[in-house]
This record gives C-alpha cells, sequence and structure tokens, in this order.
C-alpha cells in the first residue's frame, strides 16, 4: 500500500439554491480516501447525494449547485483548485465518466465511433486512425457483437447493455486513472446487467484504474468494491471494507437497506374456498401490433398464444425482461389493447375485446396501476381531487360523502388525513405511488393490474409499497395481478408465477415450484443472474454466458424463442421443432423440449 | 452489415424526401386551384377596370370577350394553369405585355432584396440565439431577450419611418427612397436598399434568434450535452459539434418561416421605399384586377414558400439518423 492514497476526499460540502434562493447543503462533511487501483462503492438511495458526490470528483457539479467547502484531491491536483480549462484537461482524459443511462448520454445525432474517440481527440493523445483501432479492441474486449462496424451505427440501433459498453469503451479510450461510474447497471435488466458487470469487471478493473462505483444495489457492489461508503441524505453514515459492510454492519441504516434488498417470503393467506370460477381467464390469447394476417397474427407479434387464471383474491406474478411482453398482458386485460385472437373472462363472462362495449362496472372492476405515478397522476390536482373523481364517477359519490371515503382511502394506504388537499406534485415517490394505488382501490374493483408499482422507487420505499399491498389483500381480498422484471419480488409476494419469454410464457406454476430446480432454461438465466450479496459471486456465477451459434435455424413462428440464448438446447430438435408445453414434477409447466431429467439439477 | 445499413438508410431518405417533393408539387397544384378561385371572387374584373365608370355594358362585354374572360371557369382555369407549366402565364391585361416580361424586371429586385437581408439576418440571428442560449439566465441573456422581444413587437412600417426619420432626414446618410434599376454601380445601389434591408432584418432576427435561442436551450438539459462536458468538450465546441446537429432541425424551420416572409411579406417595405419588388407588383395587380398578373405573382410566392419548407425538411431528415434510416 502507498504511503498517499490516489484520491482523497476532504471534508466536502456541496451547497444547492433552493427557488426562494436560500443556500443549503446536499451533501456535507464527505472524507473518503482510496488507493490506487482500488474500487469504492457510493451507496444510497435517491437524494442520498451519490451522484452528487462523483461528480465533484470530474470538478463538476449541476446547474444550481456549488462546491462549497472541501478538498478533493487526485493524484497530484486538487480539484477545487483548478479553473475551467484546467479541468476540461482532466476530465474524459485522466478521469473518466459512465452516466447512468447510456441511452441517454449517447448524442442521438452522431455516430458511436465518433463519440467513442472524441476524447481522445480533443485532448491531443492519439490520431484518429490509431484512437479507432483503440476502440475497435476495446469493443472487443467488451464482447460487443461486430466490433469492426458497430461504431458505424447510431445509439437508437443498439440495446441499452451494448450502449452501457460501448460508454465504457468511451471511458477507457484514454486509459484514465480514474473511472466514475454513475449506477451503470441499474436501468438493464438483470440477465444483461450481469453481462455489462463482466464486461466492466474484466476490462474497466483489470486494467489497474481506480474506480468510484455508485449504486443503490448492495449486491451488484459487493460483485465490484473494495471499499463501501453508505449515504443517506447527503451524510455518511458507514464507511469501511466491502467485506464488513456487507456482512458485519454496524449501522442500522445500513441494515435497512440489506433487509429491504431482500424481500422476506410473505406466507401465502389461506386461500378462500369459494366454489364459484376463478375471477379472470385468458384463453388461446394472441395479441400486437399491425395488422392481423390470415394466419390471425397480427404483423407485429408481441404475445403468443396466452392462458391464465387468478383466482379470487390471489396473487399472480408476471415476469420477463423488457420487451417481453409483460406490460400488453396488463394493457389486453384493461382493453386498452384489442388481442387479435383469444378471450379474456372476468367472473365467468367474456369481456369485450376492446375499450368499447365494456360497461361501466366492467371497467370498475378491473383497474390498471401505472408504473410512474409520477407521469401517472397530474402534479397540479390535489389529492383530493384525484381520489374524488373516481370516486364520482364509479359509484356517484360527491360532497361529503365523496370526502369521508377519501379519509378511509388514505388511511387505508398509511398517509395522514391532512394530506388531502394538497396538490400532488409536492408529495415523495413513495407517497405518490401510494396515492396512484389509492386511485385503482377507489374504484372498489376486483382486480388490480400493478405494472411495476416499485421499479421507480428506492428499495426501502419499494419495500414499503410491497408490504402495503400485502395488507391490503389481506384486509380487502381483491386479487392482484403483479408485473415486474424482479424475480426476488415476486417469488416474495406472489402466489403463481408466469414467466415470460419474447411473448410466450415459458413457464407457469405455484411459487413454490419457483423456489426448486430444474427450471425452464430461461428460468434459470433470470434467477441465475439476480447478484447476491457476496463478493466472487459474479466469478462463480455461469448465468449469461452466450453458448456458441447454433446452426440451421428454421424459421417456424413457432420455434423455441429462447433458443439463440439457450445454454441447453439440442441442435437438431430445437431448431427445427416447436416446443412442447409440459408438465414437472415439482408442479410447474414449462415450454421446452426438455424434461425433469434432462435439465440442469441446482 | 454497418455499410448496408447506412446504404439502405440513404435510400430510405431518398424516398422520404422524394415523397415530400411529391407532396410539395400537390400541393402547389391545390394552391393554383385556390388562388383562381379567391381571383374570380374579387369583385369588378379587368374589363370594368380598364374602361372605367363611364362605360356601357356593351362596351364592357365587348373587351371581355376580346380578352377571354367570358369563356366558363373551368376552361379558364385550365388554360392559365397550362399556360404556367409551359412557362407562359399569360397576357397582362392592364399592362398589355406578357406577364413574363412584367414579372421579369420585379423578380430580380426582390430576391436580391431577400438575398441581402438573408444574408445579414442569419449569421447575426443565429450569434444573437446562441449567445443568449450559452449564458441562459444571464444579463447578457436577459438583454437580449428584451431587444429581440422590442423588434417583435414593433411594427414594420414604425421601423421604416423610424429610420427615414433617423437616417434620411437628420443625418442625410441614406436616400429615402430605394431606387433599383439594373444601370446602378453595386455601392449605390447597396446604400439605396441598405434601409429596406436593415427594415426587413429588424423583423427576421428578432423571430429567427427567439427560436434559435429554444431549439438550443430544449438540448441543453440532456443528458448527452453532461456527458460531453465531462468528457472535457469546450463550450464552443458542445454547441457546434453536439448541440447543433440535434437543434437544427427545428432551428430550420424557423428560418424557413422568416424567410418566406422576406419575399412576399415585404409589401409594406417596399411601399415605404417605393422599392419596385415583386410584393408592390401583385398589390397594384389586385387594386387593378389584373389577375394573370396576380395569380402569377401568388404562384411565385407560393412555390418559394413551399421550396424553403422542403428545404427545412430534407435538413430535418438528413439531420436525424432516425428519420435517415426509416
Amino acid at each position: 500500500m502507498s504511503a498517499t492514497p490516489h484520491v482523497e476526499v476532504k471534508g466536502l460540502t456541496v451547497t444547492a439554491r433552493n427557488g426562494a434562493g436560500e443556500i443549503f447543503p446536499i451533501v456535507s462533511d464527505i472524507d473518503f480516501a482510496l488507493n490506487r487501483g482500488e474500487v469504492l462503492a457510493l451507496i444510497g438511495e435517491s437524494g442520498s447525494g451519490k451522484t452528487t458526490i462523483a461528480l465533484t470528483l470530474l470538478g463538476h457539479a449541476r446547474p444550481g449547485a456549488k462546491i462549497a467547502e472541501g478538498s478533493i484531491r487526485v493524484g497530484e491536483c486538487d480539484l477545487t483548485k483548478l479553473d475551467r480549462g484546467a479541468l476540461a484537461q482532466l476530465r474524459g482524459n485522466r478521469i473518466a465518466y459512465i452516466a447512468q443511462s447510456a441511452a441517454s448520454a449517447f448524442n442521438p445525432s452522431r455516430t458511436i465511433m465518433d463519440q467513442v474517440v472524441e476524447p481522445a481527440l480533443i485532448h491531443n493523445l492519439m490520431p484518429r486512425a490509431e484512437a479507432e483501432s483503440k476502440a475497435v479492441d476495446l469493443f472487443r474486449a467488451l464482447a460487443l457483437p461486430f466490433p469492426e462496424t458497430i461504431g458505424a451505427r447510431y445509439p437508437h440501433q443498439l440495446s441499452g447493455g451494448q450502449l452501457q459498453r460501448l460508454m465504457a469503451a468511451m471511458a477507457l479510450i484514454t486509459d484514465p486513472e480514474l473511472v466514475i461510474l454513475d449506477e451503470p447497471t441499474t436501468a438493464l435488466d438483470v440477465t444483461t446487467q450481469i453481462e455489462v458487470l463482466r464486461a466492466f469487471k474484466t476490462v474497466v478493473l483489470e486494467r489497474g484504474a481506480t474506480a468510484i462505483y455508485v449504486s443503490h444495489d448492495l449486491a451488484v457492489v459487493a460483485q465490484m468494491a473494495d471499499q463501501i461508503v453508505v449515504l443517506n441524505q447527503g451524510r455518511i453514515r458507514e464507511a469501511g471494507a466491502a467485506a464488513q459492510i456487507l456482512h458485519a454492519p454496524a449501522d442500522d441504516y445500513t441494515r435497512t437497506l440489506m433487509a429491504a434488498a431482500r424481500p422476506a417470503v410473505r406466507p401465502a393467506p389461506p386461500k378462500i374456498a369459494l366454489p364459484a370460477a376463478p375471477l379472470l381467464e385468458i384463453h388461446g390469447m394472441t395479441a400486437g401490433y399491425g395488422k392481423i394476417g390470415k394466419d390471425g397474427r397480427p404483423r407485429i407479434p408481441v404475445l403468443r398464444d396466452i392462458n391464465l387464471t387468478i383466482e379470487r383474491g390471489a396473487t399472480l406474478g408476471v415476469i420477463g425482461e423488457s420487451g417481453s411482453g409483460k406490460s400488453t398482458i396488463a394493457r389486453v386485460i384493461a382493453g386498452l389493447l384489442p388481442p387479435a385472437s383469444g378471450q379474456v373472462l372476468l367472473d365467468g363472462e367474456t369481456l369485450p375485446p376492446g375499450l368499447h362495449g365494456r360497461s361501466r362496472d366492467q371497467f370498475r372492476r378491473v383497474q390498471l396501476v401505472f408504473q410512474n405515478a409520477d407521469t401517472a397522476l397530474n402534479p397540479a390536482h390535489s389529492v383530493g381531487r384525484i381520489l374524488t373523481r373516481p370516486l364520482a364517477f364509479y359509484h356517484g359519490l360527491k360532497g361529503n360523502a365523496a370526502r369521508m371515503r377519501v379519509l378511509e382511502l388514505l388511511d387505508l394506504i398509511r398517509l395522514p388525513a391532512t394530506l388531502i388537499d394538497q396538490p400532488i406534485g409536492g408529495l415523495s415517490g413513495g407517497q405518490k405511488q401510494r396515492i396512484n394505488l389509492a386511485r385503482a382501490l377507489a374504484a372498489d374493483p376486483q382486480l388490480i393490474l400493478c405494472d411495476e408499482v416499485t421499479s421507480a422507487l428506492d428499495t426501502v420505499v419499494g419495500a414499503a409499497i410491497l408490504e402495503l399491498m400485502a395488507e391490503l389483500r389481506r384486509e380487502l381480498g381483491i386479487a392482484t395481478m403483479f408485473i415486474s422484471h424482479d424475480i426476488s419480488t415476486v417469488r416474495a409476494i406472489c402466489d403463481d408465477i408466469l414467466v415470460l419469454y419474447a411473448g410466450t410464457m415459458v413457464e407457469t406454476g405455484p411459487r413454490e415450484a419457483f423456489g426448486v430446480a430444474p427450471f425452464h432454461p430461461y428460468t434459470d438465466l433470470l434467477i441465475g443472474s439476480v447478484p447476491e450479496m457476496r463478493a466472487g459471486w459474479l466469478e462463480e456465477s455461469h448465468a449469461g454466458i452466450a453458448p456458441p451459434p447454433v446452426g440451421g435455424q428454421g424459421d417456424h413462428p413457432d420455434l423455441c424463442r429462447f433458443l439463440p440464448r439457450c445454454p441447453a438446447r439440442v441442435d437438431g430438435l430445437c431448431n427445427t421443432t416447436p416446443p412442447p408445453r409440459r408438465p414437472l414434477s415439482k408442479g410447474s409447466q414449462i415450454l421446452c423440449h426438455l424434461g425433469d431429467e434432462s435439465l440442469r439439477p441446482s | 452489415m454497418a455499410g448496408a445499413s447506412s446504404r439502405s438508410g440513404m435510400s430510405a431518405a431518398l424516398t422520404l424526401i422524394g415523397k415530400r417533393f411529391a407532396s410539395s408539387l400537390l400541393t402547389l397544384l391545390l394552391v393554383s386551384m385556390t388562388i383562381f378561385v379567391i381571383a374570380q371572387l374579387l369583385p369588378g374584373d379587368a374589363a370594368q377596370e380598364a374602361l372605367g365608370q363611364s362605360a356601357t355594358p356593351e362596351q364592357v362585354a365587348a373587351l371581355r370577350h376580346e380578352m377571354g374572360l367570358d369563356r366558363p371557369a373551368h376552361v379558364r382555369y385550365v388554360s392559365w394553369l397550362g399556360g404556367m407549366l409551359t412557362g407562359d402565364p399569360g397576357q397582362s391585361m392592364v399592362a398589355n405585355m406578357p406577364v413574363g416580361e412584367v414579372i421579369e424586371e420585379r423578380l430580380p429586385n426582390s430576391l436580391l432584396l431577400a438575398a441581402l437581408a438573408a444574408m445579414v439576418a442569419i449569421p447575426v440571428a443565429l450569434s444573437i440565439g446562441i449567445g443568449s442560449a450559452m449564458n441562459r439566465g444571464g444579463r447578457i441573456d436577459r438583454a437580449l431577450n428584451v431587444v429581440t422581444l422590442a423588434m417583435v413587437a414593433v411594427p414594420e412600417f414604425l421601423v421604416a419611418t423610424i429610420a427615414v426619420l433617423i437616417f434620411s432626414v437628420k443625418l442625410r446618410w441614406l436616400p429615402s427612397i430605394a431606387l433599383a434599376s439594373s444601370d446602378m454601380e453595386w455601392g449605390e445601389y447597396l446604400r439605396g436598399v441598405a434601409m429596406p434591408v436593415l427594415t426587413l432584418c429588424v423583423i427576421v432576427i428578432a423571430q429567427m434568434a427567439r427560436m434559435t435561442r429554444a431549439a438550443v436551450i430544449d438540448q441543453m438539459d440532456r443528458p448527452y450535452v453532461e456527458m460531453a462536458v465531462l468528457k472535457g468538450v469546450a463550450p464552443v465546441r458542445v454547441i457546434l459539434r453536439h448541440i447543433m446537429p440535434n437543434a437544427i432541425a427545428p432551428i430550420v424551420n424557423a428560418m424557413a418561416l422568416s424567410l418566406s416572409y422576406l419575399l412576399g411579406g415585404a409589401v409594406i417595405v417596399e411601399t415605404i421605399f417605393n422599392y419596385p419588388g415583386l410584393a408592390s407588383l401583385m398589390v397594384n395587380a389586385v387594386t387593378s384586377r389584373d389577375m394573370p398578373l396576380l395569380q402569377a405573382c401568388a404562384m411565385i410566392f407560393c412555390a418559394a414558400y413551399l421550396i424553403l419548407m422542403l428545404i427545412a425538411d430534407v435538413t430535418a431528415i438528413l439531420a436525424n439518423p432516425r428519420l435517415r434510416a426509416q
């Protein structure tokens, strides 16, 4: 260990100015140091100041904020003492930044190569041809497809995971001594996250760069960090070696974070014995966009042959990666997208396919809760106004009766009655999501469709929402369709689980069946991609290592959709014959040629 | 792979541009019908106007027959459109010479005035717009904001009158009437048109600068701009290489709108400075019910407008890789 640390931050305070012109601190008294080649993780929820601190290591504060006090030393430079020009010399040269959402951090109008080599060119480090060949080497090292030509593409032609790796190439083109990674995998699916993490680990860290890794996910950090700093509301709660923080956290807040990251499995409430038909049934539903062809499939099919049932008061979890068609199922049930074929039955009677023809009572019984409460609720309306609207629409409640019911609803979602006249815009993310839920409950529905309701929330806030939903279910007996990309949450709270891959159901069954192997190869990949909260997991995991390309794939539309990524496929069978739906002895049904004996045991 | 995709991208862009061009032609055809119909709706006609109040109905009818005005409207429309297509917009009824020749005399004057105004206005507007966007909220931005707002708000006849008052009457630097003839020296000509150009610029600079500022600011808060700053890209390069490719489409659109005004909207300026341009010719054609001339002028203005819009759309298509590869 060298005598002086490579990066040292002392007494850092960043201030901002609020609407009234008052200056207040967003982070204060931040101290940490790390040696050359080490990785330090900044962990915290949104608003904890982790990104603010990470940006100060580039000498940058977002508009409105200001580095007020303290010193930030990288190598021999104190960044707080440098002027704009000197900072520009360091940025993208000795200190590189990898932004949270590569999809929006790449310029949409310029080619990838143009942007990747730009840091090397503006700092006059090498001629363009040399920079381009170095970029191609980096693309190859980061396991990007078509490394020779991918640079000629534009950002909209690439996936989120590819862009995130390309951003790493852009950061590494100048061989920086310090790399700042700002939540680089938060916006990705777990299956993509593991690929990107692996690429980062081999390429960023093994080049000996010092790194600051910003994240809210302790399990991800466990794979990357030597040291962890836990932040809450702009202050350090706990700092220390990664192993100590992960295995022996000293601070209460750290323990809360750890608990929220892994939801406890809730016992299923006793099934209500009702002889009646299931609440919701879907038979042979196919849906998509564009004209419906002769074979009954739409031009751009999203869902194929979906069959599911939800019992009264039960919770069905729908899980899959982005683009798998999870939200489309909810849209079909709600009537927003008429299916191309198949039936949706509510309480035994067929629902009209589209919004037209559904009665007000049918609307009332199925309520949709959107993912993002920020955009689903009008920020100018008050809590009372938002909740009164469905009461008047479905139940004709007005005046004092409506107000009483709104107060009841607020009590139900554990929010104080004093919020009733507050505008939505002033509430926190968790409070907004509760109102979003209450708006659906106001209709007094039989089924609520929850589309990624906790995805935009911090883990601790999200865990509280899940807790609330479980209570509501006990108290009101409402059936729920819970759409999520997070298999651990789904396993914790749902009675039945449906795994969706590219619009087909690849595995369905009760949740107990999702606790034991064997799984459908895609379920196996999903479960295996969730990072575990221990160091070394990434190295041991086999998930997400792409199998060699398969030859001679037929173009039959019913062939297994997972075939190109499947590690268990059988050449000559999987690429010629559509897979059958078969039961596994543990109680689930899979869409696969393989069975109990031939699938990978855990 | 990428090569193939960019080739097909270019052909896709060409198809898109081709479609856009075809729709411009269709618009022009519809406009020609509208112009023709509206011209018919004007009270009175050239025969009546030429003969004056004292003419007997028989005299008017005879002249009408001579001018071909007694034919049914659709016949006149088809023969007029055919003439337009073959480059013969007909005979000016009042000047008694081919419309082509009348316009030939005036059009270069108008184009020259518009070109000079554009040459001054575009760089100034871009500089003001970008400059105030870069200093968003700062003193320079606020000052420019007040100035451009004032420029938009003041009507052009007032600008022109004040300019004449200052430069012609008080300072005696510039002539108050802008004469343009082919035998003038360039220096003399420029002195003559200085005030019309200045007046036109006042109006369009303000519009273009405000649109440029809005378009640039719209891009400035995007994450890719912060990313560029954190790559160490200098502010001027951030604007020119990162923001401009994304802001160019709305800016060019605003410019096309403003520039189309330079041609057809210059009536007031042409009238005040007595400048022999196309816009004042068209006004004269209205008062003298000289329909062939009026229709030809209107078609020229519409065509110019459509060409500018087409340029703006093509720029937007070429600047956006998503549209290019659609």
